[in-house]
């Protein structure tokens, strides 16, 4: 089965209500499984720089890579699968663009952003992150967060500092621990996940889920499932109803068929002998 | 900016201390940066611990506690304007941090990181950056960095619209049953299958076709894809189904 014919994709993003930028960037490339979603911030234009050179960097290194290699493969550097070690290298890479543009553009000093990425393969995906963009899973009724938020708030609810409901109070919301692009190297955290079909995948930027409880995109989620284009609009409908503070992006990934990889003979026998 | 607590007696106001520190203690010994000189008051009796623009109040195994807002508690994140009682004593907890943010400063994704030298370049430069380095322990964070960021308002809720409407069956089984539309969304069908959603939104009720072979007729037109906006008493028909919609107020 092909990846695409698997998955639909459904990429949307809008600056919000209150700003005249949008420092959001978003991809997807459907044939490859990938979809990547950056939050920039850094003055002036440097936000939308930011999130633009990740986006970029990342969906040309990993599509480039899986032209010619089988995702069912192993590093040869690392010994891992290789869609992780792809996805943990692009973002270094990402990391490193950005970096080496903040330092030779005075314009440009400080800036970073976030990254929420997804790459689909043989039935599971990778999911690599930094910072407070999140990807949500609905399955069957059931929403769920999978990536936890590199925020000072995030670190204060896991020492019990706040209650995840007083948490809607904190004046701390929008401070980020982790960033992509501040240092010379990054820290993303990466983990593989079972995909199953009927899986409904949703990335966002901070501006969707500060504005919109986790309760209001379930149900948009689970009502809309059938309408992929009308369930990312609504989604961004609802955050601009609410206030719209920020810039809102939305990647939504449904699973309509299984996806493993297909093996050769051989494969499949040095398994057979591996196992 | 920075937050105060507003120690009275009986409704007169006896001191005011910035909180200006990550951790200020409350008691009766003088070591204490607030001291109460009074027997009800332990040694060391609470403290109120700073980080960035959020304060909590805890108490420190004292022997006769404290309440906020006439509760007792051990642990309390602290909100504008509560009021911390510790026995006669009162200390009312002032945070003006919220009305002084304009909206443009809403919702800014910013990075913290704890003092180091790339941490001053970025800040003098772009200003509206700062950092916070991964693995530093949260009650260390450094008050004067963390003040160079520019303040960040909590999003308060919206108004939602005070119309209160509902829907009412016509026919079928379910003949007279109303549904109070309560809720930013509500599905009418199956997901996957057939389904209408019906959306508050602040200007008013829409309906939209989300999926399905059926599409909802309002008063006998057949939607497109697009929302339609729902009037008083408008008649609506989705796959047999007749219903009423209706403002309750």
């Amino acid at each position: 089965m092909k990846l695409e014919e698997a998955l639909e994709i459904v990429a949307q993003t809008d600056s919000g209500m209150l700003r005249a930028h949008n420092e959001d960037s978003i991809a997807q490339d459907a044939s490859c499984g990938l979809v990547v979603l950056a939050d920039g911030m850094g003055g002036y234009n440097a936000g939308e720089v930011a999130s633009g050179i990740a986006v970029e960097v990342m969906m040309a290194e990993i599509t480039r890579s899986l032209k010619n290699i089988s995702p069912t493969s192993r590093d040869e550097e690392t010994g891992e699968e290789l869609p992780v070690a792809l996805l943990a290298r692009s973002m270094h890479k990402a990391n490193a663009s950005i970096y080496e543009a903040a330092q030779s553009h005075s314009q440009y000093t400080g800036m970073g952003t976030t990254i929420v990425s997804a790459l689909f393969y043989d039935n599971r995906m990778v999911v690599g992150h930094v910072g407070d963009s999140r990807l949500y899973r609905l399955r069957g009724e059931n929403l769920k967060l999978v990536t936890r938020d590199h925020s000072l708030l995030q670190e204060q609810i896991d020492c019990g500092m706040i209650s995840v409901e007083n948490a809607r109070h904190s004046q701390n919301k929008n401070l980020v621990t982790r960033a992509v692009g501040i240092d010379a190297d990054v820290l993303p955290e990466i983990h593989v996940h079972d995909v199953e079909v009927g899986d409904m995948y949703l990335l966002c930027s901070d501006g969707l889920n500060d504005m919109v409880e986790d309760d209001d995109i379930q149900s948009i989620l689970y009502a809309m499932q059938g309408n992929l284009a009308l369930a990312a609009e609504q989604l961004i409908q609802t955050a601009n109803d609410n206030g719209g503070r920020d810039n809102i992006s939305v990647i939504l990934v449904k699973v309509r068929q299984a996806f493993s990889q297909p093996r050769s003979r051989l494969s499949m026998l040095l398994d057979w002998f591996k196992g | 900016m920075t937050a105060k607590l507003i120690l009275s007696l009986d409704g007169v106001l006896i001191e005011e201390y910035l909180l200006s520190k990550d951790r200020m203690t409350i008691g009766r010994r003088s070591d204490n940066d607030i001291v109460i000189n009074n027997l009800a008051v332990s040694s060391l009796h609470a403290a109120v611990i700073t980080i960035g623009h959020d304060s909590f109040m805890e108490d420190l195994g004292s022997t006769n506690g404290l309440a906020v807002n006439g509760v007792p508690t051990k642990k309390h994140f602290l909100q504008n304007n509560d009021t911390i009682e510790i026995g006669k004593y009162t200390l009312k907890y002032l945070n003006d941090h919220v009305s002084q943010t304009s909206a443009a400063d809403f919702e800014k994704t910013m990075i913290m990181r704890a003092p180091s030298a790339p941490f001053k370049v970025y800040a003098e430069k772009a200003g509206d950056t700062g950092l916070f380095q991964q693995g530093t322990a949260v009650s260390s964070v450094d008050d004067a960095l963390l003040a160079k960021a520019p303040p960040v308002k909590a999003p308060e809720p919206v108004p939602r619209p005070v119309s209160l409407a509902a829907i009412q069956i016509l026919n079928g089984p379910n003949a007279g049953k109303e549904l109070d539309l309560v809720k930013g969304l509500t599905t009418l069908g199956k997901p996957g299958v057939q389904v209408a959603v019906l959306t508050r939104r602040p200007q008013g009720f829409f309906i939209t076709h989300v999926e399905g072979a059926n599409y909802p007729s309002v008063n006998g037109d057949v939607l497109g894809g697009q929302p339609r906006q729902l009037q008083d008493h408008d008649l609506i028909e989705l796959a047999g189904v007749k219903m009423e919609f209706y403002f309750k107020n």
